[in-house]
């Protein structure tokens, strides 16, 4: 059994290195990036869902003075690779979704952008549009693979001979909606091309990854990466809508090159953020359940049917929490996609856990509810002592230990019976399960150096506001054997080594295991007393990997509801989740982590829902008034715990990813409360005061 | 974004001249809703005319012992104001429950009222939208409909293709606690001034859905009166919404019962401008306020309701749902008493 890092700095709630910077506002973002006399871009975007641009009049611009450049179709630079469709912009004259970007417009100031344009008239021949989603869609059709390059369906046993004879069973569709990731920051970026200098095109861009960011636009333009430079120290939020460039990013390299010599900003508007930041799409899951008597599972099932754009393939792996979750012997996941004229769903946090925990862990509570058990037990009862899809041993499973600590903490035992009423309010509780697995990625490099009496520790990894800047100096410390104070680690720069993207809740696993291995090759070359400049790299593939277990975070999520008795108004005073996560690296800034997933969990319960008008084709409700998320007076008592989970095959850390798991399980809690509260079963979300009117008093 | 001049001139008869003789001119108070609109393109003025510092920020008693309150009052100073709080909780309430605390640190007392439709097409120039653009048509019917009308509209799916159909709501809180109140408008106008009971202020859309109320171009509130209430009197406003916060209302309800016999009821989210419930009003004239008689009289307000259907799944239960809201308004209020 591998051993684990000897933990000094590690779990210690070191405060966040950034976090001075931040609140005094001294850390810069993209869009703010200091530069000589910026320039502005403004997108121009496809006003027809469906057809080809037959005219572009751009003669009220022309008129215009500080306007500097209007790139279309006609005349933007052909790039090298357009196999990407969604990157592939201003290519040709298809529009493939409302929206698109059809052009764009640099000025001397965003105003005059903006009002350029406003001004460009763009002639379309439209085409019929085809952009719902429904269950029995004709084009659906079923994926090579699905996200994360998971298998599209799988069978075991007899699904239907289960649903056929077991004691009880549930059968029930249960849907999510549309979700758009709303970071604070919106995507931005400032750019530069000089094509004099030895890197040529510097991208300070908002994302999830430098290095990715800059392989896939040096592939788009042909050019070589040492020629590009992708700097992004701080990230205002990304949840996944950062982790692969988006349009705006091309375009924005586009302008740059377009005005060489002369730095570009260019920024997503919110509404923008609606059609070219990527979303999750919506979701319709079929469930079967089938238990004995005592509860066990004789069959669970779930087919999916979700959507994808016509012009990228993006299909969501909706039913994979259902392969692993539970013990059973016959099992089913489907997945059908429809590829629609919509823009281009992505990821968007917990991709496919996040939905993927929704049908089932409502059906469990239904299961429960129709054998009179109790839904903690329920799921006790069905724990697997193996993972059942892949039939490896757990490298930790707590699942048990979290519904148990959770049970308690929460006083589940002594929680008020079905329908009670305090007052006005309807009273509910529920509970749900949350998952995640626990990845690590298989390339990034650290650089560990000793400089000036400190060690500095270079990696191109990314700080979405997760944590990186502090976590990493801690697993250094600890693999260097020093005072945290002695590490200073540097990441968001393509000048530092290739790190891998800031998703899968893989960064600390793959980034720190990369240190830990450059922190171990530096000791046994210059051992502890290193002259200045002494250095050695380290890679995460030269760190120990364990093919023989399966490895997932578990966690158990609690929840109180309030209805109004009048007018089915919703609160949820109390969420409690605890969670087995492996080692926390620093409490800190994981509690914002996990609190933060449970509280975006509970919006997706309440109130997310991104409106999509079919006849229009786009999202109607496309800003923060209208897209409603929950606000400060929304989320009450929001807590998250943890058990000490002892690990030692994940990795070196003893630590699993902590940034998704929140969000998973949690609208089911919170349906499953609201069923208690008020006996009406809602199966499609956000659960909303119509929905719950008919089961008032 | 088009470019506009500016101006702030130096008293309201000024600017009243400027705004009646200049077609593409508005008046800018707190700016809390035009200057979105400036930004999407919604609203495309010339001249943005700069009132704030033009009309009274006080609250002042009156004689016969209500409130005049000025123009440029902030909605955060009215809803501290001890005397609303005292004398018109329904006020302070409304204003309380709409949109942050930033919001209403720069909403004033005379825009406020004026603030446009939340309607998504509305704020959308690349849809069609009677309000924005008359005669276009209206996205808005069998579309995202949850927060539109049910009562005051022509009917269950009016002809969207129709220049007069328009089936939004007016998103004020503070207008539907104001027309429960009976509050008067002081309208300053090129030809003098004029007082406009606020239940008049905001129209139907009829055949015009680009006028939200009577007021002429060139027109600037200067001040609202609030009619003095009995001792005894009681208010109360209730908000439905989406989210505990920074939500418009899908149904709300400002209730007054002056004392007399009388029950004043003005509902929110549910139409084109406040909705005063007179017949509801009526029925209730010198009943006891008793559940029964409430659920009845609502009832019978609700009869010309039309639900509209939509891809959101539409608004048909408003109707339960003000229902419900004015039946538990009433009995809070009459347990209060």
């Amino acid at each position: 059994m591998p051993e684990l890092l000897d933990p000094r700095a590690i779990g210690t709630d070191l405060a966040r290195r950034d976090g001075a910077a931040k609140v005094c506002g001294t850390a810069t973002y993209a869009f703010e990036t200091p530069v000589e006399r910026p320039a502005f871009a403004h997108i121009v975007q496809a006003t027809v869902p469906l057809g080809r641009i037959t005219a572009v009049d751009t003669s009220a611009v022309d008129a215009l003075d500080g306007v500097l450049a209007v790139l279309t179709a006609g005349n933007a630079e052909r790039l090298a690779w357009t196999d990407d469709r969604e990157l592939a912009v201003l290519q040709d004259d298809e529009v493939a979704f409302r929206g698109q970007p059809v052009g764009v417009v640099i000025a001397e100031t965003s105003e005059l952008a903006r009002q350029a344009a406003d001004l460009l008239r763009f002639t379309y021949d439209e085409r019929e549009h085809d952009s719902e989603l429904t269950v029995d869609h004709p084009g659906l059709y079923k994926p090579d693979k699905v996200n994360a390059g998971f298998p599209t369906d799988t069978a075991e046993g007899d699904v239907a001979g289960a649903m056929a004879t077991a004691h009880a069973t549930v059968e029930q569709t249960y849907a999510t909606a549309m979700y758009h990731n709303n970071p604070l920051e919106p995507h931005a970026t400032t750019a530069l091309w000089d094509a004099e200098a030895e890197v040529p095109l510097t991208l300070w861009d908002s994302t999830q990854g430098v290095h990715p960011a800059r392989s896939t636009v040096a592939k788009i333009f042909g050019l070589e990466r040492e020629r590009i430079r992708v700097v992004c120290p701080y990230v205002g939020g990304g949840f996944g809508s950062k982790g692969t460039p988006h349009a705006n990013l091309v375009l924005a390299a586009m302008a740059a090159r377009a005005l060489p010599g002369r730095p570009v900003r260019l920024a997503l508007t919110r509404q923008q953020m609606f059609f070219l930041a990527g979303y999750r799409t919506p979701t319709i899951q079929r469930m079967q359940v089938a238990a004995d008597r005592t509860g066990r599972l004789q069959a669970i099932a779930i087919d999916v049917v979700e959507q994808t754009s016509r012009i990228k393939e993006f299909a969501e792996q909706t039913g994979v929490p259902t392969r692993m979750m539970y013990a059973s012997p016959s099992r089913r996941t489907t997945h059908r996609v429809a590829a629609l004229d919509v823009p281009v769903p992505s990821w968007m946090r917990a991709p496919g856990e996040c939905p993927g925990m929704f049908g089932p862990e409502v059906a469990l509570d239904e299961l429960a509810e129709a054998l009179e058990m109790d839904p903690v037990e329920l799921r006790i009862r069905n724990e697997p002592e193996k993972d059942p899809e892949s039939g490896k041993p757990w490298s930790s499973r707590n699942l048990v230990a979290c519904l148990r600590e959770g049970a308690e903490r929460f006083g589940w035992a002594d929680r008020p019976p079905a329908g009670h009423r305090d007052g006005d309010w309807l009273v509910g509780t529920g509970v749900a399960s949350s998952v995640y697995p626990t990845y690590r990625q298989a390339s990034s490099t650290a650089t560990v150096r000793f400089e000036a009496g400190r060690y500095a520790v270079e990696i191109g990894a990314a700080d979405l506001g997760t944590g990186a800047w502090t976590v990493l100096p801690q697993i250094a410390a600890d693999a260097l054997d020093v005072p945290v104070d002695d590490v200073e680690v540097r990441i968001g720069d393509t000048r530092y080594p290739r790190a891998s993207v800031a998703g899968g809740s893989s960064g600390t696993n793959t980034w720190g295991s990369a240190i830990v291995v450059a922190a171990g090759a530096f000791r046994d070359k210059f051992g502890g007393d290193p002259a200045d400049g002494d250095e050695v790299s380290g890679d995460v593939d030269q760190a120990e990997r364990d093919s023989d277990h399966a490895a997932y975070a578990f966690g158990a999520q609690f929840t109180e509801v309030r209805v109004h008795a009048d007018t089915g108004e919703l609160r949820v005073p109390r969420l409690y989740g605890v969670f087995a996560a492996g080692r926390i690296v620093n409490p800190r800034t994981a509690r914002s982590q996990l609190i933060g997933g449970m509280t975006m969990g509970l919006s997706m319960a309440l109130h997310e829902n991104s409106v999509w008008d079919p006849r229009v084709g786009q999202v109607v409700n496309h800003d923060l008034a209208e897209y409603h998320i929950s606000v400060n007076a929304d989320v009450a008592d929001v807590q998250a715990h943890w058990i000490d989970e002892h690990d030692p095959w994940v990795n070196v850390m003893g630590s699993k990813g902590i940034g998704e798991i929140g969000i998973t399980g949690t609208a089911a809690a919170v349906v499953n409360a609201v069923h208690r509260a008020t006996g009406i079963r809602v199966r499609d979300l956000p659960v909303t005061l119509d929905k719950v009117l008919a089961g008032l008093p | 974004m088009k470019p506009f001049s500016y101006a702030r001139p130096a008293d309201v008869a000024e600017a009243v001249r400027t705004v009646a003789t200049e077609p593409g001119a508005v008046f800018l108070g707190g700016g809390t809703n035009l200057v979105d609109h400036l930004k999407l393109g919604v609203a495309r003025p010339e001249l943005v005319v700069d009132v704030r510092r033009l009309t009274s920020r006080a609250v002042v008693d009156l004689e016969d012992g209500g409130l005049r309150i000025g123009a440029a009052v902030t909605n955060a100073e009215l809803a501290a104001d001890r005397r609303v709080r005292e004398r018109y909780p329904v006020l302070a309430q409304a204003l309380l429950s709409g949109a942050t605390g930033q919001l209403r640190n720069m909403a004033t007392t005379g825009g406020n009222p004026l603030q446009r439709t939340r309607c998504v097409y509305f704020q959308d120039v690349t849809t069609a939208c009677n309000k924005r653009e008359p005669g276009s048509g209206c996205t808005a019917v069998g579309g995202s409909t949850r927060n539109h009308a049910i009562l005051g509209t022509p009917g269950v799916l009016p002809d969207p293709t129709a220049a007069e159909t328009c089936i939004a709501t007016h998103p004020s809180d503070m207008a539907v606690a104001l027309a429960a109140l009976d509050a008067l408008v002081h309208v300053q106008g090129p030809a003098g001034e004029r007082l406009v009971p606020f239940p008049e202020l905001h129209r139907l859309p009829d055949d015009d859905p680009s006028r939200d109320t009577v007021l002429e171009h060139g027109e600037l509130i200067t001040a609202i009166d609030l009619p003095p209430l009995a001792a005894g009197a009681r208010s109360a406003y209730r908000k439905v919404r989406d989210r505990a916060s920074y939500a418009f209302a899908l149904v709300s309800v400002a209730a007054v019962v002056p004392g007399d016999g009388e029950i004043r009821l003005a509902l929110g989210g549910v139409a084109h401008k406040p909705w005063r419930a007179r017949r509801a009003e009526e029925i209730l004239r010198g009943a006891p306020l008793t559940e029964h008689a409430v659920r009845g009289a609502m009832e019978a307000e609700l009869t010309a309701a039309q639900p509209q259907p939509g891809v959101d799944g539409g608004n048909g239960f408003k109707i339960p749902l003000v229902q419900r809201t004015v039946v538990a308004t009433v009995r809070d209020l009459a347990l209060e008493a």
